[in-house]
């Protein structure tokens, strides 16, 4: 408490211009800022998983678990930095239980819960069912048992009834499609639908939040799967790896367009608060902006990825390039929702001045819990790896033939 | 006999049931459809006219009148145990001043509770004046729309409070408000905003910054009474709510606001 006024003080004495007396104190901080970053992740893995599934993308076959699983670990902790970001945490069932219905948080937790429950376990219930019987057969002890547990005690794997695991994981893959963007595009909204804040309240930032998070989603498996080819010593299946880069580069594209397109409306219009947005752009939101966002988070990537359209280096350089690339768009993607997040709270809604933005190393709100929340999603997928490895699972075709 | 009887009660037995299911799944349908719609709803909340059928309370500040003494903001900090630092406001005071050059200065050190300090030479002022800030009461207030819980609501009277024991301190009501008029309280974790003093008002009296004002810039009202005082501050100035494009239903009407202000 006092700490914090503290801060409150030296934020005074930096402020800018006139800014109303209650706007001194951001009230999202970084924690707001991972919010929406982790469910684009979650949604962008989605979506690729479901690329191979609906699209029958077979080169895609050895992410596609490894996507599925990253997306349930992000999911996992998607709700954290929303839950202990509240001034009363202890609280937070009542949006389930007493949702206002005109706010757009309020139906956060019944498009989480659906999104988790009905596409995200089931997708991969029905995917793992068969292994986890098989597996339960071939282990012993707690691992059984979890392979028991998990897969509901079903003992079942005949063909009939593999065939119907894969035809229900197909029909729930249609639904997750929608119920990704829904999620993602949903989040959006949440910023999208604030008329009072004229940085947030734009029709397109569902669709920039939805894009953009198919962007990081896939650059974050794509990540995953370099590091943990490397790490397993298993030889990176380029062929499929060139294809998401293909993907990850058209997607990049059109979140380029995107909000290069909202930024051109915006600069064409120039409404009231034009002046106080385009020194924000120019002044505090410059290198998160213009250097993080734009030239390493999207500009670099566009470069390398579409050069490769053209011209195949050799793997060896396609790989460290695939690297360094999935690093930086995920980082520029973390800026951009630090852009949108912070960016929409230094200027005043009087738009007469600034307010800075302090965080602070430790407290709820602070660099290490915020880098708690990226920490635990991997350890997380780690334990999911150990358990339902996707490089485990048995060819249920070549199975079938045998049958 | 006793068999007929039994397959007569099996008959009935199935029928009933049979009805039951249909019934059934009519409710459970009706329930099914509706509820998919219901949500829906909520998107309709800034669309439709605002309510207000009996007192509709409505706020008038006469700018030409403030002087800018600040007793408004120290009042309100006082009566509503509003923390003392500068960061914390139900109430406040802006000074605005517009220069020879078109350049726009507008301050408020303390919220205006100690006064105010010119601090333009009189030569390169064109014109200025002040502006007491509070909640608008909004008949279509953001605050309320975006509350995830309905901690915020309006009364039936027009007054938008909130309901400290049952807000999560999501602060996404702070975000919402055009005017800046909410903050957290940093020992509560919930929001605080203006109440229009509704203790004072239940027990017949003004709120504290109204009754404090020694210029009576302050004026409140029932706009549903066409004889009220509120009615002919309206009638009788020529008065216009900050940011009217955001169509908020701000019930908070200003006389001689300049455009300027926001």
């Amino acid at each position: 408490m006092e700490n914090h006024l503290q801060d409150l003080h030296e934020v005074l004495s930096k402020v800018q211009g006139y800014v109303y007396p209650n706007e001194i104190e951001l009230n999202w901080s970084i924690l707001i800022v991972l919010y929406p970053y982790i469910t684009g992740l979650v949604a962008g893995a989605f979506i690729l998983a479901s690329l191979e599934r609906i699209f029958k993308l077979h080169i895609l076959k050895p992410t596609y678990g490894l996507a599925l699983l990253t997306a349930l670990s992000f999911m996992l902790v998607a709700t954290m930095p929303l839950v202990s970001h509240l001034g009363k945490p202890l609280r937070a069932y009542e949006i389930m239980v007493t949702p206002h219905l005109s706010s757009a948080m309020a139906i956060f937790g019944f498009v989480y819960l659906w999104y988790l429950m009905v596409v995200l376990l089931l997708e991969i219930w029905f995917d793992y069912r068969r292994d986890m019987v098989i597996w339960a057969n071939e282990t012993k002890g707690i691992k059984r048992f979890l392979y028991k547990a998990l897969s509901l005690w079903t003992t079942d794997i005949s063909p009939k009834a593999v065939a119907l695991d894969k035809k229900l994981g197909y029909i729930v893959t249609v639904i997750g499609v929608p119920s990704a963007f829904l999620l993602h595009g949903y989040v959006g909204f949440i910023f999208g639908s604030i008329k009072a804040n004229p940085w947030w309240s734009t029709v397109l930032m569902p669709v920039i939040f939805l894009f953009s998070a198919i962007v990081s989603g896939i650059a974050l498996v794509m990540l995953i799967y370099i590091l943990l080819s490397k790490i397993r010593k298993q030889k990176i299946d380029m062929a499929c790896l060139d294809l998401i880069a293909r993907y990850l580069f058209y997607i990049l594209l059109i979140d380029f367009v995107l909000e290069g397109l909202d930024q051109i409306h915006r600069i064409y219009e120039a409404e009231e608060s034009f002046e106080v947005l385009h020194m924000l752009v120019f002044g505090k939101l410059f290198y998160t902006m213009f250097i993080l966002q734009g030239l390493l988070g999207t500009i670099v990537p566009l470069l390398t990825l579409g050069t490769f359209q053209f011209v195949q280096p050799k793997e060896k350089i396609r790989k460290a390039v695939y690297l360094v690339t999935s690093a930086l768009i995920l980082i520029g993607v973390f800026f951009m929702r630090w852009n949108v997040v912070i960016g929409g709270q230094l200027f005043s809604k009087s738009f007469y001045g600034y307010t800075s933005f302090k965080i602070g190393m430790i407290g709820t709100e602070g660099y290490l819990m915020a880098a708690v929340w990226i920490i635990v999603p991997f350890i997380i997928l780690s334990f999911l790896l150990w358990l339902l490895p996707p490089w485990k699972k048995k060819d249920e075709d070549a199975d079938i033939q045998e049958v | 006999m006793s068999l007929s009887s039994s397959t007569m009660k099996q008959h009935k037995s199935n029928i009933s049931r049979r009805d039951f299911f249909k019934a059934g799944t009519f409710i459970v349908g009706g329930i099914a459809v509706t509820s998919v719609f219901t949500p829906f709803n909520g998107i309709l909340f800034a669309s439709e006219a605002p309510k207000g059928k009996g007192k509709w309370y409505g706020i008038g500040i006469d700018i030409s009148k403030c002087i800018g003494c600040g007793k408004c903001a120290n009042a309100c900090k006082l009566e509503n145990n509003v923390p003392q630092e500068p960061f914390y406001f139900r109430s406040w005071v802006e000074q605005y001043t517009i220069k020879n050059d078109g350049s726009i200065l507008v301050e408020s050190p303390n919220g205006g509770i100690d006064g105010f300090m010119q601090s333009v030479p009189d030569e390169e002022i064109f014109k200025s004046f002040f502006v007491p800030k509070m909640c608008n009461h909004c008949a279509k207030s953001p605050c309320v729309q975006v509350c995830p819980v309905g901690a915020t609501f309006e009364t039936d009277d027009g007054i938008v409070l909130v309901d400290e024991t049952y807000c999560i301190g999501c602060r996404y009501c702070v975000q919402a408000c055009p005017y800046g008029c909410r903050y957290i309280h940093p020992e509560k974790g919930t929001v605080d905003k203006c109440s229009l003093c509704i203790h004072r008002l239940e027990k017949g009296l003004q709120p504290a910054c109204f009754e404090i004002c020694p210029t009576e810039a302050r004026i409140l009202g029932d706009l549903n009474d066409p004889d009220s005082n509120i009615n002919s501050f309206l009638k009788n100035h020529t008065c216009m709510v900050v940011k009217p494009h955001l169509n908020t239903g701000s019930k908070l009407f200003y006389n001689a606001l300049s455009p300027e202000v926001r």
